[in-house]
């Protein structure tokens, strides 16, 4: 158990009580809403979960199809080891039991896109078990959030139905995918709370690499789990909101049918247990089958597959090669360069961004280095609407802006002049401050010169800056101007308290 | 010249390499007497051009001296296995028109050794079946037959198989065993069907029936036959993942050894109620065959046999009603257009899959349906291990058993097959090695009352073909069983 006051533990207590603030109002008093997730995380592998054929996306229909993800008569499924591992890598990130005996069962159920006629799954003993990991909302709270299991299985293939020849056509690609299912307990008390949760699950899998996280592409999305109740009540009856693939939308799907159910209760209706789908475009949950028409899957073990035995030792090797998760890194990003909680935070919430942080700061200042990316560059990113893979400003190169900074080349106003250019242009930062001239100016001589000029042309300002020495800052303006902002501030201010006899 | 289809393997082969016959004049043999003999209804798809091209490579290499372990020999494939190029019916409706891209892994060990392929023999629909009669292409009528008599089932599910090695149509056949379908329909037509251990045979290519009992063998004229045609059928597979990874054993290494010093186990279960006399008189017979031999014979209990029969037809269906899921008529094989997608799955097992495969996909998914599956799939398997472990402690006394293949010999056709319990009763004696995973052979040792081939069954411990060969090799010699059925087709 945690005991600091800040994590305050849901996890695994279903009686736990959610915050005053994360409940909702109804006309008969406050709601709790009670939410697990089931995750669907596409695995980074070569080939898929029983075949050898490619796991890559796009690609022209059904080219990417084996004997085996087709269910030809007399294909058999052989497990792909890398699979496993990077299933035990995930259970690992995840604080999670690795359990060295699970098995392959049959999910059995007939669609056009699933060949087999079954889905190969892990239904009661799958390959992770319990796990927690801790989840930070918006206004800093931490919550620890149960992770119920973590299973292997196979994604179907695609099924697109055509409108203009009323035909239906199947696209194999996807058929026999590697997927882990990542079911967390009923312990997210909020759409908040959900958002931040699959923003982690999201963070971790990406720095594992065991999952892209692209939720575009599907590579990510989760099964919804939601009831409500009235505060330190049983739990009420759920409805599962299916497939819904971006952070947004499942915060948006929880909000809907949370109020939905609370709406039905208050009128004094049931809640029936029901799967429902979410409608992005009118943000509202619709059915789409109640529990008379669940499907009954039949699970067995699949006789094609021996039981999955893992030696403990494997489990310590994958261990030991696991990379620095993203809680460890913000510690280190906190305790040893010193950033704040926040910015800490904001730099370590996906791997691109931290993987760019850490080149910046390397043998520089890492405030420094993280004022620049969290303000110009995620500004800037922002504006052209680019994610930081894609940014026209490498890491090494804006480490060189920050060097020409440092020993002072240019000042920081010329610098974020430079890195407006950069942006646009993909340019080199010491090549730009040379064509462009933008040096900053230390010629004494050259200063002194300008000084004399502006000193003999306004008498009467010298006169009132002697009276009110903080109108110096007049002249300093003039004198970069008369530079193009390129004189070195601190030698024009030296140089100006001199002149116009004013002591520091 | 058809005494060359007289020869066993292991003699057609010495005959081969002292060229006293080609491998075409041996082929040509066998495509003489497949034509003569169709109204036995053995094939359902004949390969004779791939048979003469392959029979031409076998004499290239035999005269280059570059001659395989089954070079030039022309076998049969029971139409599970999948064949390049070439139909495969599964003896069913639904996979109507279905030439596979592949070939199964152990059709291609024996083309890998140089037999040469006659074609594709007629089964039980989806290998469920004793006696050849749920095959879509109509029943195999045995060579046998009592003179006046009926027409006799070959048994089954490998019932073309059994017909064409008896009716030397092929000088051997591949047959697949899940509860009895090698041994069963061997011991019906005085043939010799070999089941080995869970795994020693590549299951990839090949139709599943039930994926955890499933295993290739062969059906062959001779003990020894079965001994050579197994060596090259068996072997590691890293495309079935249920596939033994050891080195294959030379099978008939140890024939003629004899048996002196074995301890054969007789096992009182399967002295059933209503056993005929003249079964019973045959199992004692093969007792004292291997007493004469040297061997000891030891009474020995396996006291869950009475349960193999019903856990074997709850575990079966149960895998069956899952493998069977993929002929949806989507992507090969029959489809029966709908106004929908469910429509359109009805029509085209309604129509494509026959009685029994219906039955058993229903029986299937009952014992797995939420509710049940604890009553009856999983108490199953409960009863499979106690089953198997009968034999671990059984084999901890004794090297081998020896019981009767089955608990009569053939039946008229139409006879049982309106009795699906009475049909289910002929692999009573057959079902306990598929649920121990363990090899099984059965020999021809004598005849019934009427002049009918009957079969003694012998068993041995997981991987132990070699004892398995040797005791029934002794079986094989003693029995001297020089009967033929007399040629009436």
């Amino acid at each position: 158990m945690r005991a600091s006051p800040m994590r305050p533990k849901n996890g695994g207590d279903v009686n736990a009580q959610a915050k005053s603030s994360k409940l909702i109002s109804g006309a008969t008093g406050e709601w709790e809403v009670v939410i697990g997730l089931e995750v669907h995380a596409r695995i980074m592998s070569q080939s898929k979960l029983f075949s050898g054929a490619s796991t890559a996306y796009g690609g022209d229909p059904n080219a990417h199809v084996s004997l085996v993800d087709a269910g030809m008569p007399g294909m058999l499924p052989v497990i792909n080891e890398y699979c496993v591992e990077q299933a035990i890598r995930t259970g690992l990130g995840l604080n999670a039991k690795i359990n060295t005996y699970s098995v392959f069962d049959r999910k059995n159920y007939f669609y056009p896109d699933l060949p087999q006629g079954y889905q190969i799954s892990q239904y009661q003993y799958p390959i992770v078990g319990e796990g927690e990991i801790d989840v930070e909302l918006e206004d800093g709270e931490v919550v620890t959030i149960g992770i119920e299991r973590l299973h292997l299985e196979q994604d179907a293939g695609k099924s697109i139905h055509e409108e203009r020849s009323k035909k239906s056509l199947v696209d194999l690609n996807r058929s026999g995918v590697a997927l882990m299912e990542i079911v967390s307990k009923p312990d997210l008390r909020s759409a908040e709370e959900a958002g931040a949760y699959i923003s982690k699950i999201r963070t971790i899998v990406q720095y594992l690499e065991t999952c892209d996280g692209n939720m575009d592409e599907g590579s990510l999305k989760a099964d919804v789990n939601v009831s409500v109740r009235k505060p330190g009540e049983p739990l009420g009856t759920r409805c599962e909101i299916k497939n819904v693939n971006s952070v947004r939308f499942i915060m948006q799907a929880i909000e809907y049918e949370a109020n939905r159910q609370i709406d039905l209760l208050e009128r004094g209706e049931e809640i029936e247990q029901q799967t429902r789908r979410f409608n992005s475009e009118t943000g509202k949950t619709t059915k789409m089958r109640g529990k008379e028409d669940a499907h009954d899957y039949r699970y067995f073990p699949d006789p094609d597959l021996l039981p999955l035995e893992i030696e403990e030792s494997r489990i310590e090797e994958i261990r030991q090669s696991l990379p620095e998760l993203p809680d460890a890194k913000k510690r280190r990003f906190m305790t040893e360069l010193g950033l704040s909680d926040y910015d800490a935070g904001v730099l370590t919430a996906d791997k691109p961004s931290a993987e760019y942080f850490e080149t910046v700061a390397q043998g520089r200042d890492p405030k420094l280095a993280a004022n620049w990316i969290m303000g110009d560059l995620f500004g800037a990113l922002n504006k052209a609407d680019l994610e930081i893979e894609a940014s026209p400003v490498k890491a090494d190169q804006l480490g060189a802006l920050l060097d020409l900074i440092g020993d002072q080349t240019i000042s920081g106003k010329i610098a974020k002049q430079v890195f407006q250019i950069m942006f646009e242009t993909g340019g080199d930062p010491v090549k730009i401050v040379e064509d462009q001239g933008l040096k900053q100016v230390t010629d004494t001589g050259a200063i002194e010169a300008e000084i004399d000029k502006i000193i003999a042309a306004n008498p009467d300002q010298v006169a009132q800056v002697k009276e009110k020495p903080k109108a110096i800052g007049w002249f300093v303006g003039q004198v970069m101007q008369a530079t193009g902002g390129k004189a070195n501030p601190q030698a024009v201010n030296q140089i100006l308290k001199e002149k116009l006899g004013l002591d520091g | 010249m058809s005494e060359l289809t007289s020869l066993s393997i292991g003699d057609a082969r010495d005959g081969l390499e002292r060229r006293d016959f080609s491998a075409q004049d041996l082929t040509c043999a066998y495509l003489d007497a497949i034509e003569a003999g169709s109204h036995l209804n053995t094939f359902i798809t004949n390969t004779p051009e791939k048979a003469l091209a392959d029979a031409q490579v076998s004499d290239k290499r035999i005269a280059a001296g570059e001659a395989r372990p089954l070079e030039g020999i022309p076998l049969g494939v029971k139409d599970l296995f999948c064949t390049k190029g070439i139909l495969t019916t599964a003896g069913s409706h639904i996979l109507e028109g279905f030439e596979p891209v592949y070939e199964s892994t152990v059709t291609s060990n024996l083309w890998a050794d140089g037999a040469v392929c006659l074609g594709k023999l007629n089964l039980d629909e989806f290998a469920m079946g004793s006696s050849n009669e749920t095959s879509y292409f109509g029943p195999v009528c045995n060579p046998w037959k009592v003179d006046g008599g009926s027409e006799l089932v070959p048994g089954g599910s490998s019932g073309g198989s059994s017909a064409a090695v008896a009716a030397k149509l092929v000088a051997g056949a591949t047959g697949t065993d899940t509860g009895g379908s090698i041994r069963q329909p061997a011991a019906l037509t005085g043939t010799v069907g070999m089941k080995p251990t869970y795994g020693l045979c590549s299951r990839w290519g090949i139709v599943a029936f039930a994926s955890s009992l499933d295993q290739a063998g062969p059906i062959t004229k001779t003990v020894k036959d079965a001994a050579l045609m197994l060596q090259s059928m068996a072997g590691f597979d890293p495309k079935d993942s249920t596939s033994i990874n050891v080195p294959v054993a030379d099978f008939a290494a140890g024939l003629g050894e004899g048996i002196k010093g074995l301890k054969i186990g007789i096992p009182a279960e399967y002295r059933v109620d209503g056993m005929p006399a003249e079964i019973e008189r045959l199992w004692t017979e093969g007792k004292r065959w291997l007493e004469a031999a040297g061997a000891t014979t030891v009474d020995i209990s396996l006291p869950h046999t009475k349960y193999a029969l019903p856990t074997y037809y709850i575990i079966a269906p149960a895998e069956a009603s899952s493998n069977l899921a993929r002929y949806d008529g989507v992507r090969y094989g029959l489809r029966v257009d709908g106004e929908t997608i469910e429509e359109m799955y009805e029509r085209t097992r309604a129509e494509g899959f026959g009685r029994e495969v219906e039955r058993r996909v229903l029986i299937g998914t009952y014992v797995l349906s939420a509710g049940y599956y604890d009553a009856y799939y999983l108490k199953a398997q409960k009863v499979r291990t106690l089953i198997s472990n009968d034999f671990k402690s059984a084999f901890e006394q004794v090297d081998a058993i020896l019981t009767p293949t089955t608990p009569s010999a053939a039946f008229p056709i139409g006879d049982k097959v309106s009795d699906p319990l009475e049909m289910y009763l002929n692999d009573i004696f057959t079902v306990p090695a598929n649920l121990a995973g363990l090899p099984g052979i059965s020999v021809p040792a004598g005849l019934d009352d009427q002049g009918l081939p009957l079969g003694l069954h012998v068993i041995a411990p997981a991987l132990g073909e070699e004892t398995l060969f040797r005791v029934a090799h002794v079986l094989e010699d003693c029995a001297g069983f020089t009967h033929a059925p007399k040629k009436w087709w």
